[in-house]
């Protein structure tokens, strides 16, 4: 086998890793709350910011800026349900996909306002594994370990807290749940907690990674959508599974191709397989 | 019906007086105005019934494109070029269409296919750089004053050209808002199958109006283009000129003729008084608010200013016939 052709499959698992952990946060609040938060990219460069000004420029240790980013990023998944959200709750679905939008544009181009466009780096740069002729960052390996981690993490918090079994069980039926003594508000609140900082935790692998700037969240925004499309929206594991198979086709088709036409093929593959699947790879 | 034929006979008089009065940069501002107006026209008449894309930028991107491209590579005019690039964007909403509409692709899901068709001819362009010129966006080859490269530098004649296409499209809304299909399509956008149980061919009258949004918002990509003389993937394709779209529409109100115009209107003019405020000092400013403004109006104001003009019209008595709008 080709031994570039390893490396870019290899990459293209610690990738899958990465956006696996980006459509995580996406799935829970459209399985739970019923609405796609278009902004959620924007808010993992919120996340980035943060840690990039804390951390790059104060001088916080980066485990405390990463921290704080995971905090602050999950207030705002809670301010943007509480102000934005929950008034057009009982509107159409796509109402609330496009007030989201809303935020997109302000959320981009409030960091323009702050921020210029410039690209920044965070400045931390970890070396490489090498496995023979392979090269493999580290960043990319704790990107996917810990996207991993965080994935077992929401599924046992679902699977073995209280907090959790009233989090599925909205998301199975949001009326009878009501009756049954559940507190739907405080569900959808704690639900958008979690999927902020999970946009957060996203935000602090995402850094070490890539340079941030206000237009970061256009190029795996798009992408992210498509993944929880495709897993089917609101199921974590086919959103998972989906993840690794978008990350092989544009680690693969971006060595084969080049990286925009490999985009192009995960677009076009996403497209076909709406139409073949509807319900996504796991639907039933 | 007399009164409205009057106001529309006084509106128009004044509309095709403004390029004698106006100055060259409130001229250069009203034709976006009228192009973008006939975009976001184009973007309503599938957004009124239900199917919101938030894709439209590729139809823009395609004509666009298509017709640079024809004319800088091969010499071929913009004549032919924007019924090719029309062409295509049929084609192309009916090959994404069909298969969307046949499986009942609604909602978010319909939302997102457009999204990533937007994703698509996007980064088409940009990948195919050496041709399109990538991000950096291309120039169409100026020949100056010439019918046969559709060029007028002359804004007044480029004036007339917009004004004249933006009647169109108009003329097109009542032809939808009016006709027979406006009953089956909202049947369709309030429920499909209800819809389809009482005869309506649900997958022609979808197609129908799909194609109709996907060839004039080609024709408005080609046009504009025309007019400014330069594109460039973020401009003319994209996730933020789709969102764009999308937006201005709902502000002016997708329910009613003049609703997307007025959008225009207002995205426009607060861009540009923006602008002349902060200068480019705040870069962002304009889309800051912009951006409040959207949510603002997605939370409290979902039938657009048209839509709150027709409400207090309603109450004053003037029975528009819009009224009859089951929402």
């Amino acid at each position: 086998m080709d031994i570039f052709l390893l490396e870019a499959v290899l990459n293209g698992v610690m990738f899958g890793g990465l956006l696996a952990l980006l459509a995580l946060g996406l799935n829970l609040i459209f399985g739970v709350i019923d609405v796609v938060w278009i902004c959620y990219a924007e808010l993992v460069m919120c996340g980035m910011y943060t840690i990039y000004w804390l951390h790059a420029v104060y001088g916080v240790p980066f485990p405390l800026a990463a921290v704080a980013a995971i905090l602050l990023v999950a207030l705002l998944g809670v301010l943007l349900h509480r102000i934005i959200i929950e008034p057009i709750l009982g509107s159409a679905p796509i109402n609330q996909l496009l007030a989201t939008g809303g935020l997109l544009f302000f959320l981009q181009s409030f960091a323009t306002l702050l921020f210029t466009t410039d690209f920044r780096n965070v400045g931390i740069h970890l070396p490489s594994l090498e496995l023979g002729d392979i090269n493999l960052g580290y960043a990319r390996i704790l990107a996917f370990a810990v996207a991993l981690v965080g994935a077992a993490a929401l599924y046992l918090f679902l699977a073995r807290t209280y907090l959790g079994t009233a989090i599925r069980a909205i998301s199975q039926d949001r009326e009878i749940m009501g009756l049954m003594g559940v507190d739907q508000r405080r569900i959808y609140l704690i639900t958008s907690a979690i999927g902020g900082g999970l946009a957060g935790l996203a935000a602090c692998l995402l850094v070490l990674q890539y340079d941030v700037h206000p237009f970061v969240g256009l190029s795996f925004g798009p992408i992210t959508f498509m993944i929880c499309v495709l897993g089917g929206l609101g199921n974590m594991i086919g959103g998972v599974i989906a993840a690794f198979i978008m990350a092989q086709i544009i680690a693969i088709g971006g060595y084969e191709l080049s990286v925009e036409y490999s985009e192009v093929l995960a677009f076009l593959v996403f497209i076909v397989l709406i139409m073949v699947r509807p319900q996504g790879i796991l639907g039933k | 019906m007399n009164r409205s034929w009057i106001i529309a006979g006084v509106g128009l008089a004044a509309l095709a007086l403004v390029p004698f009065v106006a100055s060259p940069y409130v001229l250069h501002i009203a034709v976006q105005i009228l192009i973008f107006g006939m975009i976001y026209t184009a973007w309503s008449f599938m957004g009124r019934f239900g199917l919101t894309s938030i894709g439209h930028g590729a139809f823009l991107g395609i004509g666009a494109y298509t017709t640079a491209l024809l004319w800088n590579l091969y010499g071929v005019t913009p004549w032919i070029g924007i019924p090719a690039g029309m062409a295509l964007s049929v084609l192309l909403a009916l090959v994404i269409g069909y298969p969307c509409f046949h499986l009942k692709i609604v909602g978010h899901y319909f939302a997102l296919v457009t999204l990533a068709l937007g994703q698509v001819i996007a980064l088409l362009v940009i990948a195919a750089r050496d041709v399109t010129g990538g991000s950096l966006g291309m120039t169409p080859t100026q020949v100056g004053e010439s019918i046969f490269a559709f060029q007028f530098p002359n804004r007044t004649h480029f004036y007339f050209i917009a004004l004249a296409l933006w009647l169109l499209v108009l003329g097109v809304w009542y032809w939808v808002a009016y006709g027979m299909r406006r009953a089956a399509l909202d049947a369709i956008g309030e429920d499909e199958t209800a819809a389809a149980a009482a005869g309506i061919d649900v997958m022609r009258e979808k197609l129908r109006i799909t194609v109709i949004s996907a060839a004039i918002t080609s024709l408005g990509g080609s046009v504009l283009t025309q007019y400014l003389m330069y594109l460039n993937p973020e401009t003319v394709a994209g996730v933020g000129i789709s969102l764009q779209i999308v937006f201005a529409a709902i502000a002016g109100g997708m329910y009613s003729a003049l609703g997307p115009t007025v959008g225009a209107l207002l995205t426009l003019t607060l861009t540009e008084s923006l602008r002349i405020l902060f200068g480019t000092h705040f870069i962002g400013a304009a889309n800051t608010i912009y951006g409040i403004l959207l949510i603002l109006f997605i939370v409290f104001l979902p039938r657009g200013i048209m839509g709150l003009i027709e409400q207090f019209s309603l109450f004053r008595g003037t029975r528009e016939k819009e009224s009859r709008l089951p929402l």
